[in-house]
């Protein structure tokens, strides 16, 4: 079933025009490489504010508030590209683990900042003003980062198999 | 000449061990993208400040005591790793087009930025409490060169993987 949907996936007009083309897949892969950069930049700024190594006279809130419209936004066109690379050539990329282990990690990362705001950001006036940030907000920080360098390595991994 | 180098440089026995050790060339390319990503965040945020579309509220001069440290760390890691890639695969990346556009492109976007900040720091060291309402024609020119340069920088590193 899902692999009949990733072979309709592969015959679809632009998946095609992306394997067939020589320029395509360089160019979406570069607008790739370029959100992805922005998304684990502006949120490394958080969690590194969370981990209480940056940014300390900033209140979270705020850096969270300023920040996430641009690593949303960011994360769309990471989704948009990544999904017209994927279609190019669906069935031999969801085969491979690096794959499977990014998508993994991707709903990990998900997952971590659903959390984050489910519970510890409720809080935050209490404490996003004050240095020293609470154990939870660390953990999720720290949990954070690890992720996503796990995300970024993965993704250079698939080149690879 | 290049093509010796080239040769020379494939034989030692670094390069024989990073492109015998399967691992290293990929890790170090992670390496070398998480490091640009913290250097294209950290430049958008001011360039984008310098053009006067976000981050308003901050001054100029903060946001440079902030960013800059970022950059010149992660321009040592992108140093490192990048000087580790070229000399497991010496034959990939220089004499590449790309390669030597974006050593290009590298060096116009240090110079742009050196720049940049020896005027700011005369115009804070001048008494101003930021950078000098005089210079915000500067400040938009400088903000949309090194936003340009830096997508450019990475963009061209993509390519390498596809140019000759």
């Amino acid at each position: 079933m899902f692999d009949r949907f990733l072979q309709w996936l592969e015959s679809t007009p632009p998946a095609i025009a992306i394997s067939e083309s020589s320029w395509l897949f360089p160019g979406i892969e570069s607008v790739h490489v370029l959100a992805i950069a922005l998304v684990v930049g502006s949120i490394t700024m958080v969690d590194l504010r969370l981990l209480d190594i940056n940014l300390r006279e900033r209140p979270v809130g705020e850096l969270i508030a300023e920040v996430l419209p641009w690593t949303w936004t960011s994360f769309a066109v990471a989704v948009f590209s990544g999904a017209l690379l994927f279609s190019s050539n669906a069935t031999k990329y969801w085969g491979t683990v690096p794959f499977r282990a990014k998508m993994l990690l991707l709903t990990l990362a998900g997952l971590n900042m659903l959390a984050y705001h489910a519970t510890i950001h409720r809080s935050v006036d209490l404490w996003g003003r004050r240095a020293p940030t609470p154990r939870a907000a660390k953990i999720s920080g720290g949990v954070s980062l690890g992720l996503w360098i796990g995300v970024v390595t993965l993704g250079r991994w698939i080149g690879f198999v | 000449m290049l093509d010796d180098f080239i040769h020379w440089l494939g034989a030692t026995p670094l390069s024989q061990l990073i492109q015998k050790v399967f691992w290293i060339i990929p890790t170090v390319q992670a390496v070398h993208i998480l490091a640009i990503s913290v250097v294209l965040s950290s430049m958008a945020m001011f360039d984008l400040r310098l053009l006067g579309l976000a981050g308003k509220r901050s001054s100029i001069a903060s946001l440079s005591r902030r960013f800059m440290p970022w950059l010149w760390g992660a321009l040592i890691v992108l140093a490192a790793s990048g000087s580790i890639l070229i000399v497991g695969e010496p034959k990939r990346a220089l004499g590449n087009l790309s390669f030597l556009l974006k050593m290009c492109m590298l060096a116009a976007a240090i110079i742009v930025t050196l720049g940049f900040q020896a005027v700011l720091k005369r115009d804070l060291e001048g008494g101003s409490a930021d950078l000098a309402p005089a210079h915000g024609i500067l400040a938009k020119i400088t903000g949309l060169l090194s936003l340009t340069l830096w997508v450019g920088i990475a963009v061209a590193g993509r390519l390498i993987a596809y140019t000759g």
